[in-house]
């Protein structure tokens, strides 16, 4: 038996696959092999290139080097369609579903049956959806609309929609991010009738606790590359850890500046929102660089949404400097001498048709137009100074920001609040998407702020990036803050168990 | 370390892909102005009638209505909105200028009413928009209609004559020139400064750029779209009075159709319907175009309707060239970057 296994060509394999966007290298001599009836599972942190892999695999991203083999067959997959043809079914993290949409005309969309005039053929697709969801025990209508349906329904109708479409390679990324318990019991269920069937799951996901029910194989990425493959027998979690975070911190970080950690000026005392996190506290002093580590979606962002304005808090009182204060738009914390980088800055940063000059000045025109009058003279010299500070690399202010590098992007939305001269400055995922000596420019200017007495608030999914650059660090866990540590005792494992409280069974 | 090099090395490479990036966006900013060149030109040698100090300013006085509207809108689109109810709320505003002047027979005081009609109805354009987060194009929707009825309401659907020395607001002249022209060259200067040196323009551009980049900016969202629909407003009373002085006629039912001369001139203007791109002096050079086209069309003797055919064909062309000459920059950029 092991030995036919051995001479049919595996199901899927991509060899040495590398993939670069603008700024980004994505995938470098990315390998991963994919045996018939397996789950193979796909650790790393955020941003170590998983998505990317599954996204060429399904055809979305084209690989720059390398080849894909299915059945050893080498195949160009130039689009998702063409997946298909090859029985590579996709079930995204992110749902992305067209609300008005039927359930029936969810699950057949895009290979509705059709008579020979090019009818669809409604009473079939009605006939199956039917027989689909009872063998499911769904007991949702066919005509249903997916506005009506809970997050959880969407996702195990899109898990069933792969499974009816007689898919042979099934990604599922983060596929249990909003399910139940009881739910993920179902899909492990239904991923076990899938392998016994022969297919092959490509399975993301960050909750460690779980994969090893159901992996076959696991494979650990870090910065686009692959660290190790194994049988899943030959790890546990901690081990799976140890290989997603352990990189050498050498020469990634610029020398701290030296500084004077003063009094606290940010008091957050019990903060809710009343769905997203719960209770929440920390504080900030002057000097002090804090990171809020945590795995995705364990509220971090929207603890600092809140912060700065952009959603509302329901509870939970703020005290800057000493006052108590209510946030409840982005002038308020502005005015408060808040900033705020968002993590997505091309959505929140960023008005990318304008110039890196109208950019930074966005927050500040009261600095240079007065009276209605713009004082040319001045709006330049304090931007090209500003710019000289940040180190912003382009040809001159009028360059649109599109034109700029992710790094250079970001050093452009820095510019725009340091203008301000903000007390406190709340950065979240500074570093995301830039490459290695931009990110060593952005921790340097993180430093030089510091020392300049600012108080500074970072969220960061790259553990080593926390653990080299703050001072103090909380740790989130579905929504709630789970640890605090000081620096004397930082240690990745540490924080990742923190991080994993509550998602561990 | 290598660090170092690496930075130094994407920072050559990139450099020129901007002077590339550069000269591609010079050549799409300026490409307007070359088609209104190459314009006069052609028109020129197809008809000796075209080139003339008359013809011209007969040019001027015809699209001096539409420009001014055009204005507006420009503002609105920038900042991702647009106006659909301009023409009629130009009618509406104008026709009651009139009837406030044979009632009072005080210019300015006609004047001052139109203005403030038009602005009225954009106020109630813009607290649709912000307030009841109407979408702007049916919201003015519904204004075009419901300004239109009132229009024809006033006066029963009658138009108003003998107006006097109303007239002079759209027929006289300063220094031999037209007010008309007196006004869209005032008006631009307006729009001008509004979108380069005060913070409403700014923050307009940056709305229309990026909404949520805005928001998270501290801009005010509601309140700058709103000044943004007031001056719209007070653009289109003032249109409505020049235009019912220019003809000497108070008409109820004018105005039709003028909302998409102003949206034509300001497309092929460079005002980009995506929100965050546009000039006052493009704008102008989009009306003239669309004024030149016109005119030398007349003088060819090209039957009305041919003419609404192919002005139709002209604003896809725009926009189709506007949009390929983007993604055309953009992969330049990208190439750039990547190299």
């Amino acid at each position: 038996m092991e030995e036919t296994i051995l001479d049919e060509a595996p199901l899927l394999e991509l060899r040495a696959i590398s993939k670069s966007f603008p700024g980004v290298r994505a995938l470098t001599n990315m390998c991963l092999t994919v045996r018939r009836g397996t789950v193979h599972v796909i650790c790393g942190e955020n941003g170590a290139g998983k998505s990317t892999l599954v996204k060429i695999i399904n055809g979305l991203n084209q690989p720059d080097e390398g080849e894909i083999r299915i059945n050893g067959e080498k195949v160009v997959i130039p689009n998702p369609i063409v997946a298909r043809s090859y029985k590579i079914s996709m079930i995204f993290q992110e749902l992305n579903y067209i609300p008005e949409m039927t359930v029936q005309e969810a699950l057949f969309l895009g290979v509705e049956p059709v008579n020979r005039f090019g009818k669809i053929d409604w009473k079939t697709i009605r006939a199956r959806a039917a027989a689909l969801l009872a063998e499911e025990g769904l007991s949702y209508d066919p005509t249903t609309k997916l506005k009506d349906l809970s997050v959880s329904d969407i996702q195990m109708l899109e898990i069933l929609k792969a499974v009816s479409q007689d898919a042979s390679i099934i990604i599922m990324d983060e596929p249990t991010s909003a399910i139940t318990t009881k739910e993920v019991d179902r899909l492990f269920a239904k991923i076990a009738e899938l392998k016994a069937r022969g297919a092959a799951i490509i399975y993301i996901s960050h909750r460690l606790g779980e994969i090893f029910r159901i992996a076959d194989d696991i494979s650990v990425m870090r910065d686009g590359m692959l660290v190790e493959t194994r049988p899943a027998k030959d790890f546990n979690i901690d081990t799976v850890i140890q290989l997603m975070v352990g990189r050498s911190i050498d020469n990634v970080f610029p020398p701290r500046v030296a500084c004077e950690i003063g009094p606290t000026v940010l008091d957050v005392q019990d903060l809710s929102d009343g769905a997203k996190f719960a209770g929440v506290d920390f504080h900030l002093r002057t000097g002090e660089i804090v990171g809020f580590s945590g795995l995705m979606g364990a509220g971090r962002t929207e603890v600092v949404r809140a912060l700065f304005g952009l959603d509302p808090y329901t509870a939970g009182t703020v005290r800057v400097h000493g006052l108590d204060v209510r946030i409840k738009t982005v002038k308020d914390s502005i005015d408060l001498n808040i900033a705020m980088l968002s993590e997505d800055r091309r959505r929140y940063g960023l008005v990318p048709v304008r110039s890196i000059k109208e950019n930074i000045g966005l927050a500040s025109l009261e600095k240079f137009i007065r009276g209605g009058y713009l004082h040319r003279d001045q709006e330049r010299q304090m931007i090209s100074s500003i710019c000289d500070r940040m180190r912003v690399k382009a040809p001159n202010l009028e360059t649109s920001v599109d034109a700029l590098s992710g790094g250079n992007q970001q050093k452009v939305v820095f510019a725009k609040w340091m203008l301000r001269d903000p007390d406190i400055l709340i950065l979240d995922e500074p570093t995301r998407g830039i490459d290695v000596g931009a990110k060593y420019e952005i921790y340097k200017i993180i430093f030089e702020l510091a020392a300049e007495g600012k108080a500074i608030l970072i969220i960061s999914s790259e553990l080593p990036e926390i653990l080299g650059i703050c001072d103090r660090v909380y740790v989130m866990s579905k929504g709630r803050i789970t640890g605090e540590l000081g620096k004397d005792e930082f240690d990745q494992e540490r924080v990742m168990k923190y991080a994993t409280m509550g998602t561990v069974h | 370390m290598t660090t170092k090099d690496t930075t130094s090395r994407q920072g050559a490479s990139s450099q020129t892909g901007w002077i590339r990036a550069g000269w591609s966006s010079v050549s799409s900013q300026y490409s307007i102005y070359l088609i209104l060149v190459v314009m006069v030109v052609v028109s020129s040698l197809l008809s000796p009638a075209f080139l003339s100090v008359a013809n011209f300013s007969n040019i001027s006085r015809q699209i001096s209505i539409t420009t001014i509207l055009a204005f507006g809108e420009t503002l609105l689109i920038i900042g991702g909105m647009l106006d659909l109810s301009c023409g009629s709320v130009m009618a509406l505003s104008g026709l009651l200028a009139v009837l406030v002047y044979k009632q009072t027979g005080v210019g300015v005081l006609a004047m001052g009413a139109g203005v403030a009609t038009g602005v009225l109805c954009n106020y109630i354009n813009g607290i649709a928009v912000t307030v009841f987060r109407t979408p702007p194009f049916i919201a003015t929707l519904a204004m075009l209609t419901s300004a239109q009825g009132a229009a024809l309401l006033l006066t029963s659907g009658q138009p108003v004559y003998q107006l006097g020395d109303f007239v002079v607001w759209g027929q006289g002249a300063v220094l031999g020139i037209p007010t008309p022209d007196l006004f869209v060259i005032g008006i631009t200067v307006v729009t001008w400064y509004i979108l380069n040196h005060s913070r409403l323009g700014r923050y307009i551009y940056a709305i229309g750029g990026n909404q949520e980049a805005a928001r998270a900016s501290g801009i005010a969202i509601d309140r700058i779209k709103l000044q943004a629909y007031l001056v719209n407003g007070a653009f289109v009373g003032l249109a409505g009075v020049l235009y019912m002085s220019r003809v000497n006629a108070g008409l109820p039912a004018a105005g039709v159709g003028f909302e998409l001369d102003a949206l034509t001139s300001s497309i092929i203007g460079g005002v980009s319907f995506s929100g965050g791109i546009g000039t006052a002096v493009g704008t102008l050079a989009g009306a003239f175009i669309v004024g030149f086209l016109g005119n030398i069309m007349n003088l060819l003797g090209i039957q009305s309707y041919v003419q609404q055919v192919i002005k139709g064909a002209i604003i896809v062309m725009a926009v189709a060239y506007d949009i390929f000459s983007k993604s055309r920059r953009t992969r330049k950029i990208l190439g750039g970057v990547q190299q």
